[in-house]
C-alpha cells in the first residue's frame, strides 16, 4: 500500500510539532486531538502553508492538494461556479467537467448563486467541490461539520462517505468529535501537544486501554456489525458482528453499519445474568487492566477478533477478583450508533 | 468662462490619480503585510503630507526638483527641461502631496482582507501574484474606490504646493486653484465665483458617488 510520508518540525512560540509518520493513500484518515493538540498545523503542513525549519518548502499551488478550511473562505465576489472553477482553471490536467465533479457533492444545481446566498450545508458542500474541481491527490478536511447544526450534520456525512467510495481520492479529516472519526475513517491518528500518541486501525486504536488522552474523555471502542433482522413489535435491530450478537432500538435502512460503545455503558458480571433490563450480554475474556484513576480501572475485553472497553471501579475489580485471562459476561446499556 | 486652468486641473489629477494608483497598490500591499522594524517609519513618511504646512512640502521639492536639485539636476540632464515651473514637475510634487490619499484606504482594505483567502487561492493553485489579483484585489475594490476618489479631489484642490513648485504659468502650472486666487487678488469676483462654484459642484459630486457606492456596498 502507499503512503504519505510526514516528516514536521515546526515550532511556533511555545508550541512544537514534532510529527512522523505515515498515512495510507487511501480512504480517510481521522486526525483526532484536543484543541491545541496541533490538528490544524498538521494539515497547514502538508499543505505547504506553514514555513518549516528544513527549507526545501514546496508552495502550495505546486502541491496538488485540496483544503477545506475550517471557515470554508469560499471567495465572497465569485459566484458558484467561478468558485469551482478557480481551481479547476488552474489545474489544466483535469479530466472531468466541472459538472461532473460538482454532481458527486450535488452543487450542479446551485452555479448561478452568490456566496452569501448559501445555506451553511450548502456552502460546506460547494467549499468541498471546489477543492475537488482542482484533481488533487490528497483532501485535507478541518473540522468540515463545525459550522453545521446537529440536523445538518447527518445529512451531511453520507457526502463525505460517497466522494471517498466514488473517487478514491485519500482524505485527512481532523475534528475533535469522535463520533464523526468512528463513522468515517478506517485509520485514525491522535495528536496530544504537537505528538502522535496512538495511531493505526480505527477499531484497533479505539480498543487499547492504554492513552490516557483517548480514555478520559472518548473511552470505547467501535465493532462494526451487519443487520441481521428487525423486530417490529419492540422496535428493535438485531445486528452481528464477530464477537456475537447485538440488539440496537430503533430501525435502519443499513446492511452494515458501526456502533461506539462507551466504556462506561459497559459493565461485567463472572455468570450471565439471568433477570436484566439489559439486552445484550456477551461473553467475553479479558485481555488487559489498566489503572484509571484511583478509583476506576479501564478493562480491555476479547469478544472473536473485536474488542471492547469497560470502566469499573476499583473495589469491583477487588471483590470479583478479575484478572487478564478470565471469561466474562459484558453487559452493554446502550450503543452510539454512528451510522 | 476660464476653461484652461480646470483643464489642467483634471489632466493633473487624472494622471495623478493613474500614478498613485499604480505606485500605491505595491507601497499599501507592503504596508499592511511587513512586519519590518522599517514599517512605521515608512507608514509615518507616507502619512507626513497629510499634517505638514503645503509650504514645508513646497519649499523642499522646489529645492530638490530645482535645477541644482537632487532630481532636478538629473532631469536636465537627460531632457534639457527644468522640472520646476513644468507640469511634469507639478505631477511630481500632487504625487508625494497626495500619497497618503492613496495609500491608506488601499492599506485599510488590504488589513481587514483576510489572509485565509489568500492562503485557499494558493492551495487552489494560483501563485502568490495570481492570488493577489484574483482575490485580494477584486475584494478590496472599496479601498480601490476611495483612493482613486480622494487622491483626485485632494489634487484638484491642492494650491500651496503648487505655488511653490509650479508658479503660475499658463497652460503649464496655472492649475484652478491658482486661477481663483489670482481673480480674487485682481477682483475680478465673477470670474472667481464661476470657477470655485464648478469646484464645489464637482467635488460634491464625487464623494456623494464615493459614499453611495460604499453604502450598497455595506447594505449588502
Amino acid at each position: 500500500m502507499n503512503y504519505i510520508e510526514c516528516n514536521f518540525l515546526l515550532r511556533k512560540g511555545e508550541f512544537l510539532l514534532d510529527i512522523n509518520t505515515k498515512i495510507p493513500a487511501k480512504g480517510i484518515t481521522g486526525i483526532l486531538g484536543a484543541s491545541g493538540s496541533g490538528k490544524t498545523t498538521l494539515l497547514r503542513c502538508l499543505a505547504g502553508l506553514e514555513k518549516l525549519q528544513h527549507d526545501d518548502v514546496c508552495p502550495p499551488n505546486k502541491r496538488d492538494i485540496g483544503y477545506v478550511f475550517q471557515d470554508l473562505q469560499l471567495f465572497p465576489h465569485l459566484t458558484v461556479q467561478k468558485n469551482l472553477e478557480y481551481g479547476w482553471r488552474r489545474n489544466p490536467n483535469t479530466k472531468k467537467s466541472i459538472i461532473e465533479l460538482s454532481e458527486i457533492l450535488e452543487v450542479d444545481h446551485l452555479f448561478d448563486r452568490s456566496i452569501n446566498e448559501l445555506s451553511g450545508g450548502e456552502a460546506q458542500r460547494v467549499c468541498i467541490a471546489r477543492a475537488l474541481c482542482q484533481d488533487p491527490k490528497l483532501i485535507l478536511m478541518d473540522e468540515p461539520l463545525s459550522s453545521l447544526d446537529i440536523r445538518c450534520r447527518k445529512i451531511f456525512l453520507p457526502y463525505l462517505d460517497r466522494l471517498n467510495k466514488e473517487t478514491s481520492i485519500p482524505i485527512i479529516y481532523v475534528s475533535h468529535n469522535i463520533d464523526e472519526i468512528c463513522q468515517l475513517s478506517d485509520h485514525i491518528i491522535v495528536l496530544d501537544k504537537g505528538n502522535v500518541i496512538a495511531e493505526g486501525d480505527l477499531q484497533d486504536t479505539l480498543s487499547r486501554v492504554d492513552i490516557p488522552l483517548l480514555n478520559s474523555q472518548h473511552a470505547g471502542a467501535v465493532i462494526e456489525a451487519r443487520k441481521l433482522k428487525y423486530d417490529s413489535n419492540f422496535d428493535l435491530s438485531l445486528f452481528e458482528f464477530s464477537g456475537g450478537e447485538l440488539w440496537v432500538p430503533g430501525s435502519y435502512d443499513i446492511l452494515t453499519g458501526r456502533f461506539r460503545i462507551r466504556a462506561s455503558d459497559v459493565s461485567l458480571s463472572r455468570a450471565p445474568i439471568e433477570s436484566s433490563t439489559i439486552l445484550n450480554s456477551l461473553p467475553s475474556i479479558i485481555e488487559e487492566i489498566v489503572t484509571e484513576t484511583n478509583a476506576t480501572h479501564l478493562v480491555r475485553l476479547r469478544l472473536g477478533s473485536s474488542y471492547l472497553i469497560a470502566r469499573i471501579t476499583r473495589r469491583s475489580l477487588h471483590e470479583l477478583r478479575l484478572k487478564a485471562g478470565d471469561k466474562v459476561f459484558a453487559q452493554i446499556k446502550s450503543v452510539t450508533v454512528s451510522c | 468662462m476660464d476653461i484652461g486652468p480646470l483643464w489642467l486641473s483634471f489632466q493633473l489629477a487624472f494622471i495623478t490619480t493613474i500614478l498613485l494608483i499604480f505606485f500605491g497598490t505595491p507601497l499599501a500591499w507592503w504596508l499592511s503585510q511587513s512586519k519590518s522594524k522599517l514599517q512605521p517609519i515608512i507608514q509615518t513618511i507616507v502619512a507626513l503630507p497629510i499634517v505638514l504646512p503645503p509650504t514645508v512640502l513646497g519649499f523642499y521639492l522646489l529645492i530638490i526638483l530645482g535645477p541644482e536639485g537632487f532630481i532636478g539636476s538629473w532631469w536636465v540632464y537627460l531632457t534639457g527641461n527644468t522640472l520646476t515651473f513644468s507640469f511634469t514637475g507639478l505631477v511630481i510634487a500632487s504625487c508625494i502631496y497626495s500619497l497618503p490619499f492613496a495609500v491608506q484606504p488601499m492599506q485599510n482594505a488590504f488589513e481587514s482582507l483576510s489572509f485565509d483567502y489568500l492562503e485557499a487561492a494558493w492551495t487552489l493553485g494560483a501563485s502568490k501574484m495570481d492570488a493577489f489579483f484574483s482575490v485580494a484585489l477584486p475584494l478590496s475594490l472599496r479601498g480601490f474606490i476611495s483612493a482613486a476618489v480622494l487622491s483626485f479631489a485632494h489634487t484638484l484642490g491642492e494650491f500651496g504646493v503648487v505655488l511653490m513648485v509650479g508658479g503660475n504659468i499658463s497652460g503649464e502650472s496655472r492649475v484652478v486653484s491658482i486661477a481663483i486666487y489670482e481673480h480674487v487678488e485682481k477682483l475680478n469676483y465673477a470670474a472667481a465665483h464661476q470657477l470655485s462654484v464648478v469646484l464645489i459642484i464637482f467635488s460634491f459630486f464625487l464623494l456623494f458617488g464615493m459614499f453611495l457606492v460604499h453604502r450598497r456596498w455595506q447594505l449588502q
